[in-house]
């Protein structure tokens, strides 16, 4: 049984390894779980769950494990009938239901009904993608498998045991779920690395004493080289039109970019980057500064990070003059090319769901100016990205 | 519940502890694995340490990580410099390199008679080599002093509790060895528990005002900071000292959205900047 839990954990990918599960048991051994459901969630949470991330992925995980522990007993008279039918209609056909209810009544139905929902979630949903069928349905939270029929539960004697997972309080922190500024703050950070950079040139003082102090007193000079932060970001932010949307989330990215970086120049751009950028928003009209100039300011190292939607008219990206707002000598695409020349180490964040990548010509065509090199502004998609810029 | 283990963490008379709490502090001390707090600023993790150690009747050895420790300050220190100056001026503690090893944090708890309770607070703001340093150290309870040929052994494993703050991603071998719990923040009951056991004769109309002004302002998108535990219970405090009643806390009128001494919630003027102009009707946050 614990066996199947520990896969199922594996195949909804949090990273639980056998030590950990090791560790799970030797607890169990020593029953700190007792004889009590919640405190073995509680015991096997805080084994097997290095990360808050994946709290609310263990919490699926772990309902669907042991479905049936808390002793499956509807009350009937809990269940509003009309909620009954409606799943029922959508999976059975009318035949099947007069013969179920032919066979044993309303016990019969329930029990075939939720071996029917189970069924059809494993075979459409192949069983590590089922959190993905979440809030489609009208019956709550879940969707089609049985814990919409058990809705009618709460109310009764199980009511604890089921609780606590099924709240999904660590949604938020789940990394398929969009970003918010703390979740941004810490994927940010792991393009922070600090090494030692340049040449021997800072006297050591501790190991120059440990290092005398070990040659009799005799002084023997250790230098070692400074430490610095070298990572340095021009940030290009898309504003206005399409990305009215999505300006939120894009703002809370760069007020969390802000404190990350010591070299961090931020400029905006609409929908695609053309000879103009600008620093200031507000002033977007009257203080502009020649993308060439910003191309010979800032170096080859720096790593570039463009956020858009990338939504926009397909001749905005190909065609000289195709810009919504002025008169463009060149085409976009020319920019963005002269842009990634100038710097390798770049990367589109685009706020759109991937999945509707395909959908959007624009979108496609930048992905491939941007040699693929284009991620969905989630956790997941900023990890990618700075893993390529790294 | 039955168990061999002599004490059990239930929580203390000035420590709400939930029951998740309650079973993952409990388990990571009978298994002797380190137990790894997370959570947002101000929910108690440091406290949490000391309440531990309170409730268990064991002494806390407190190590408080800087963006400059190193692992091996928690093991021990050769003071160099001591034994360079001992042996220009002739003294015979020179002939002793045991005279210039200062123990660590790690070292007092390890020799510690009842076995110590150990805090490693904000891990994360050390180097990012930090945690994987100690792994042999936490894992074995055990270090090689190289200076004087030992081995430092725990006599009794100290139950340690470590906190991160979430600034830096712990290395994965370092989360196989310990226990995790992530402290929520409270919810609107655990909340009043907590208030109680801090100001046990509040007024009761005072304290819900009080705390729906809090939970409000939490809610208020965009703020840079948000609130927290620690700073709900101050605020508490200076209500109770100025003695503000619970009406001004109520007010419907728009124009007063800041609660008085806000001050005490509101640690950056962005964002009371940001709740007195929502008051004001400025609507959205962006425009």
């Amino acid at each position: 049984m614990l066996i199947g839990f520990f896969q199922a954990l594996r195949n909804a990918r949090i990273p639980v390894t056998l030590r950990e599960f090791l560790t799970l048991l030797e607890g169990l051994k020593k029953g700190l779980a007792g004889y009590d459901i919640e405190r073995f969630y509680y015991l096997s949470r805080s084994c097997l769950v290095k990360d808050e991330r994946f709290l609310d992925r263990f919490d699926l995980v772990f309902k669907k494990s042991f479905e049936g522990l808390e002793s499956l007993e509807l009350e009937v008279e809990d269940l509003p009938p009309e909620w009954l039918a409606k799943i029922a209609e959508r999976h059975f056909t009318r035949e099947e239901m007069e013969a179920i209810q032919a066979r044993g009544g309303f016990e019969e139905l329930l029990d075939e009904l939720r071996k029917r929902l189970a069924e059809q979630d494993e075979r459409h949903q192949g069983g590590s993608k089922w959190i993905g069928t979440l809030g489609t349905s009208p019956f709550g939270a879940y969707g089609f498998n049985p814990e919409g029929v058990r809705i009618g539960q709460d109310r009764s004697r199980h009511r604890r045991a089921i609780k606590v997972w099924d709240k999904r309080e660590f949604r938020d922190f789940d990394d398929e779920v969009e970003l918010g500024t703390r979740n941004i703050k810490v994927a940010l950070r792991r393009l922070r690395k600090l090494v030692r950079d340049g040449r021997d040139e800072e006297l050591d003082l501790p190991g120059t004493i440990h290092a005398t102090a070990n040659n009799a007193g005799y002084l023997d000079l250790k230098m070692h080289r400074t430490r610095t932060n070298r990572v340095k970001v021009l940030l290009f932010l898309d504003v206005g039109g399409s990305m009215d949307d999505h300006v939120r989330r894009v703002e809370e990215l760069f007020s969390a970019a802000r404190t990350e970086f010591e070299h961090l120049e931020q400029f905006y751009f609409h929908n695609c980057l053309y000879e103009r950028v600008w620093r200031d928003n507000r002033a977007r009209w009257e203080e502009t500064v020649p993308t060439f100039d910003v191309m010979r300011t800032y170096g080859e190292d720096y790593r570039v990070i463009i956020v858009g939607d990338a939504s926009m008219g397909p001749y905005e990206v190909t065609e000289p003059g195709g810009s919504v707002e002025h008169w463009n000598e060149e085409s976009g695409a020319t920019w963005m090319r002269r842009v990634l020349g100038r710097w390798p180490k770049a990367i589109w964040l685009n706020p759109v769901p991937r999945a509707w990548w395909h959908h959007t010509h624009s979108i496609r065509q930048v992905n491939s100016l941007m040699e693929g090199r284009m991620f969905p502004l989630t956790l997941e998609g900023l990890d990618a990205g700075l893993r390529e810029l790294r | 519940m039955e168990s061999d283990a002599p004490k059990q963490f239930e929580g203390t008379s000035s420590y709400v502890a939930t029951e998740d709490l309650v079973v993952a502090v409990n388990a990571a001390i009978a298994l002797q694995r380190p137990l790894l707090v997370k959570g947002e600023p101000g929910t108690g993790k440091t406290v949490l340490a000391h309440e531990v150690a309170r409730a268990l009747d064991k002494t806390l050895i407190e190590w408080h990580v800087k963006s400059t420790t190193k692992a091996q300050h928690g093991l021990y220190e050769y003071d160099a410099v001591a034994r360079l100056r001992d042996s220009q001026l002739g003294s015979d503690k020179v002939h002793d390199i045991r005279n210039y090893i200062m123990r660590g944090k790690l070292w007092d708890a390890f020799e510690h008679e009842q076995g110590a309770i150990l805090l490693i607070d904000e891990i994360d703001k050390a180097d990012i080599e930090f945690p994987n340093d100690l792994l042999q150290e936490l894992d074995r309870m055990e270090f090689f002093v190289y200076e004087t040929k030992e081995t430092v052994r725990a006599k009794n494993r100290p139950a340690v509790i470590i906190t991160s703050n979430n600034e830096k991603e712990l290395p994965d071998a370092f989360l196989r060895r310990c226990f995790f719990h992530y402290i929520r923040f409270p919810d609107a009951d655990t909340m009043q528990a907590i208030v109680d056991t801090h100001f046990p004769g509040l007024k009761k109309e005072l304290l819900e005002s009080a705390l729906h002004a809090f939970y409000s302002l939490r809610g208020v998108p965009g703020l840079k900071k948000k609130p927290s535990t620690s700073e709900l219970l101050d605020w508490i405090k200076l209500l109770v000292a100025e003695d503000i009643p619970a009406e001004a806390l109520r007010t419907k009128d728009k124009k007063e959205f800041l609660p008085p001494l806000f001050g005490a919630l509101l640690k950056n003027e962005q964002d009371v900047a940001l709740v007195g102009g929502l008051a004001r009707g400025h609507g959205g946050l962006y425009n």
